[in-house]
């Protein structure tokens, strides 16, 4: 008989972050400053799922996203679903949207644009093609990709 | 446009750039009109830029408009430290729209933001200089009598010439058929090309110049610099490869005008300048009628 057991331990109250790509796991925990925390996190990677093949979750006590943080976590990874845990029952369950316009959240990668020279709160418009997400800054216009995002 | 500022070339739709082109026209046909008696625009070119600067000025006072402002910030409380937003706050008082040159990209757009009276940006770093698209777009309309369904070349440097970019996207509204023409490592960039694409429009990208030339409606010239090449040879090997000259222009239409934002270094023989098809320095003066215009239909005097 198999046996059924959870790979990642639950927790009684906070948030639980699954269907990150299996690749994300670690910037989404960068993103969220994670390392400082001080509640009880637990994560894995590579994970089987019926929907991806391979997935990542998180699950953090303690926690409930605000909706510019659930925005962060939808830039680097949109799959993402958040599922909200009080006494180990899910009472939220939400798909992370990603938003057309993002203020304050990510740094324009342009060195030389107003947001990195003067005290300029950043803002984008959120570009998808092809499955890539992008950032055009309202400032500059340049587009910082995936790769360069940096976020405050 | 009243009260408006222009920052960028994508804020006008083709409406209001057709607008702004008829009313440069009608300047062209009387440029002495004395709108802006009593008026006072600021004029701040934190960066240095003779030629955008003077026209600008010429532009005010054919107007019988007052100029204030400063042609370098060396002498002014930015070197103090003052931030942009207090610059534009405190000039905002002395004037009815301020005129602006900045190194830093945004810095037009974010003065726009915080500035009680318009702001015409005059140029922002490599971001956008959309008084030089719509002089090119004027000059474009004038030698070839419209803007429609035109062949329009560029050549040179595609990746960083600001100009180019402003004006690909601004040719974007009017079925423009594209040949880009330059070295593999200064192509035009993607995100420029996506506005091509938008627009259900072609592009052609080419290393080799002459075989262009006899399809082009507008040659747009630009100049390749040196710094943009790591490697010393690369820039040598390619830099003889983009220059025109009169001899070249044989096979070319006969409404074909050869434009180029200027300075020009060497990407132009001095021989082309007495060839009717030249362009370049009827193209500078284009400019202060469109500044002209800008400025009074901004100010709602137009």
């Amino acid at each position: 008989m198999k046996r059924k057991e959870l790979i990642v331990t639950a927790i009684s109250n906070g948030t639980v972050i699954d269907h990150i790509p299996a690749d994300k796991v670690f910037q989404v925990i960068r993103i969220l400053d994670l390392e400082l925390s001080q509640d009880e996190i637990y994560f894995g990677t590579n994970l089987e799922s019926k929907k991806y093949g391979r997935k990542g979750i998180i699950k953090i006590s303690q926690k409930y996203f605000k909706p510019q943080e659930s925005d962060k976590i939808a830039l680097v990874a949109p799959t993402a679903t958040l599922i909200e845990i009080k006494d180990f029952e899910v009472v939220r369950k939400n798909n992370v949207n990603i938003p057309d316009i993002i203020e304050k959240i990510a740094k324009c990668f342009n060195p030389n644009c107003i947001t990195n020279k003067e005290n300029v709160p950043t803002k984008f418009t959120v570009l998808q093609t092809n499955g890539e997400i992008k950032l055009s800054c309202h400032y500059c216009e340049k587009t910082t990709s995936q790769n360069n995002m940096v976020f405050f | 446009m009243k009260n408006r500022s222009l920052v960028s070339i994508n804020d006008y739709s083709r409406e209001e750039i057709i607008k702004i082109l008829d009313i440069a026209a009608e300047f062209e046909q009387n440029p002495h009109q004395n709108l802006l008696k009593g008026r006072v625009i600021a004029s701040l070119f934190f960066e240095p830029s003779t030629r955008t600067r003077l026209s600008f000025e010429s532009a005010i006072q054919k107007m019988g408009g007052n100029v204030v402002g400063f042609s370098s910030s060396d002498t002014t409380s930015v070197q103090k430290g003052e931030s942009i937003k207090d610059t534009i706050l405190t000039v905002s008082n002395y004037s009815d729209l301020i005129v602006m040159r900045h190194s830093v990209e945004g810095s037009a757009r974010y003065a726009s933001e915080v500035s009680p009276v318009p702001i015409i940006n005059a140029g922002d770093g490599a971001n956008q200089h959309p008084t030089q698209c719509l002089l090119d777009l004027y000059s474009i309309r004038k030698t070839q009598g419209t803007l429609q369904n035109l062949e329009v070349t560029f050549v040179g440097d595609l990746k960083y010439g600001r100009t180019v970019h402003s004006l690909v996207i601004a040719l974007c509204h009017f079925n423009t058929k594209f040949h880009l023409v330059s070295p593999l490592e200064l192509k035009l960039p993607s995100a420029v090309k996506r506005h091509i694409k938008e627009a259900n429009l072609n592009y052609e990208q080419y290393t080799n110049f002459s075989e262009v030339i006899p399809k082009s409606d507008i040659i747009y010239m630009t100049r390749i610099q040196r710094e943009r090449f790591p490697d010393p040879l690369e820039y040598e090997k390619v830099k003889n490869a983009f220059v025109l000259d009169n001899k070249m222009l044989d096979n070319a239409k006969e409404n074909c005008r050869i434009l180029h934002p200027l300075p020009r270094v060497n990407e132009i023989n001095v021989d082309v300048d007495s060839n009717p098809k030249a362009y370049y320095f009827e193209q500078a003066l284009n400019g202060v009628y469109v500044r002209q215009a800008l400025i009074a239909s901004i100010l709602g005097l137009k």
